[in-house]
């Protein structure tokens, strides 16, 4: 009899993980809160990129970009994937010179990114005011993509397979024995009348699950899931705002990303400006609403970025969370007690891009029970080994 | 009504778009408006919301739902003007 494995959360990494599990033979569950891409995975800018400061995640991204190209072809669903580019800014002597480094990690793992001189930024994007731009990088091989169809498409596949996926139905706890999780208590739940299913209300009585395997994608949510298995993570969720404007012909090659204030912006194949800026204070917790004070950081700095732009009007804004670590690396792989949850959160912003490749590694570490280097330099025991990572290249 | 009805008119969905969303298996407002892409445009809802939310009841026989969350701004504002509010958020 094959592994019954349930995958909590069906965001892309819990249906990219279940799609992997599915084709490997395990008979997988998903379930999710809310509706399907109601978390991060539906509310992020579609960005991917392997221009990271860290040798692991410029070659995770290489493999992650690369199933994104195929990804119309193998999975059957067109995700607008269109490899435009990311262009990184800085303003600040400190950070040019860490860009720098940075380029030279990447040119090191194989990727063609290169310095762009300020008076050169003009050749990549004509309306780009290089006032006040330090320096630049930029890598032709990063792109964006439209979110929502990738989750549909791991969805579907997963499905083929008969991977069984409920929405509106969350974790309420754990049966546990003998240092293992036998079966999670699940309850069906509804859209709050407040804010149409951001937060969700119980909607009938709990029921248990029984399961062999326990995977834990739940992003922003995860420190409230983990805890109810016992585990202390030292995630916080981070309130990220974005908006898109009106469609414009397409003008705009790459995603360009000012890593000083934390603005990016991207044209997306719908013609859209999709973009976002880094504000701070943010409220505390899980908050997925939209603020005014955002809207007026991001005008300011787009508009100084991209005067153009002045006249282009916003249609709509909205927020997600983040699931940020301490030390800006996921936590990532089994726990020793209870022996058989996965943890797979903490991705600290980009956790989308990373999803193609992390499904694959994390089925194979469920279905193997096999610990990979990278997932051993990911678990969550670094943090009190003192054990700790570095990443710089975090947008926002 | 033909199967080629608009029912949101700014990003071109049809009666047939939205049955087929439904049919897929999105059975709430939320998970229909990121199938088909309704009432992400220009009015951003105002306008085909209701079509959409008795279409869905109809399909599944379910009460009629909640609109969708309403996404800021109210109409569309340019850049410029946004870019001179003041930084604070209001009280």
């Amino acid at each position: 009899m094959s592994a019954r494995v349930i995958v909590l959360g069906a965001g892309i990494m819990g249906l990219a993980t279940a799609y992997d599990l599915a084709k490997r033979g395990a008979r997988v569950l998903v379930v999710d809160r809310s509706y399907l891409c109601g978390g991060a995975s539906g509310r992020n800018g579609g960005g991917v990129r392997a221009q990271f400061s860290s040798e692991t995640n410029i070659r995770l991204m290489r493999e992650s970009i690369a199933i994104c190209r195929d990804f119309a072809t193998t999975m059957g669903i067109n995700v607008w994937f269109r490899q435009g580019g990311y262009l990184f800014l800085t303003r600040s002597a400190a950070k040019a010179r860490a860009l720098e480094e940075n380029v030279a990690m990447q040119n090191r793992c194989g990727l063609p990114t290169r310095m762009v001189a300020p008076s050169e930024l003009r050749a990549i994007v004509p309306d780009l005011s290089p006032e006040g731009v330090v320096a630049a990088s930029f890598n032709g091989g990063d792109g964006v993509v439209f979110p929502w169809p990738f989750l549909w498409g791991y969805a579907k596949a997963a499905a083929a397979l008969g991977a069984e996926l409920r929405t509106f139905t969350e974790v309420v706890g754990f049966e546990r024995s003998g240092g293992r999780i036998t079966g999670v208590r699940l309850r069906p739940t509804r859209p709050s009348p407040l804010d149409g299913g951001d937060t969700v209300l119980a909607a009938g009585d709990a029921y248990v699950e029984p399961c062999d395997e326990v995977v834990l994608c739940t992003g922003a949510w995860s420190p409230k899931v983990a805890a109810m298995a016992g585990i202390a993570l030292p995630n916080h969720p981070h309130r990220h705002e974005i908006c898109a404007t009106e469609p414009l012909k397409p003008f705009l090659g790459p995603l360009v990303a000012d890593l000083t204030d934390g603005l990016y912006f991207s044209q997306s194949m719908r013609g859209e400006i999709v973009g976002g800026v880094g504000v701070d204070p943010v409220p505390e917790g899980i908050n997925q609403q939209s603020s005014r004070a955002f809207l007026a950081k991001y005008a300011r700095s787009l508009t100084r970025a991209v005067p153009r732009l002045e006249r282009v009007r916003v249609l709509r804004q909205w927020a997600g969370c983040y699931d940020l670590t301490p030390d800006g690396s996921p936590i990532v792989g089994r726990v020793p007690d209870p022996s058989n949850l996965t943890l797979a959160c903490g991705f600290m912003g980009h956790g989308f891009m990373m999803a193609p490749v992390m499904g694959k590694l994390l089925g194979e570490h469920v279905h193997t029970g096999v610990t990979s280097e990278l997932f051993a330099q990911w678990s969550l025991d670094r943090f009190a080994r003192g054990a700790l990572l570095r990443e710089t290249m975090i947008i926002g | 009504m033909t199967a080629k009805a608009l029912l949101c008119r700014c990003e071109d969905v049809t009666l047939d778009e939205v049955d087929a969303a439904i049919d897929a298996g999105s059975h709430d407002i939320e998970s229909v408006k990121r199938y088909t892409g309704f009432g992400t445009g220009w009015c951003q809802g105002k306008q085909c919301v209701v079509a959409c939310a008795r279409r869905i009841a109809e399909r599944t026989g379910r009460a009629p739902e909640l609109p969708i969350t309403p996404r800021p701004p109210l109409h569309p504002v340019p850049l410029g003007l946004l870019a001179k509010l003041p930084p604070e958020e209001p009280r």
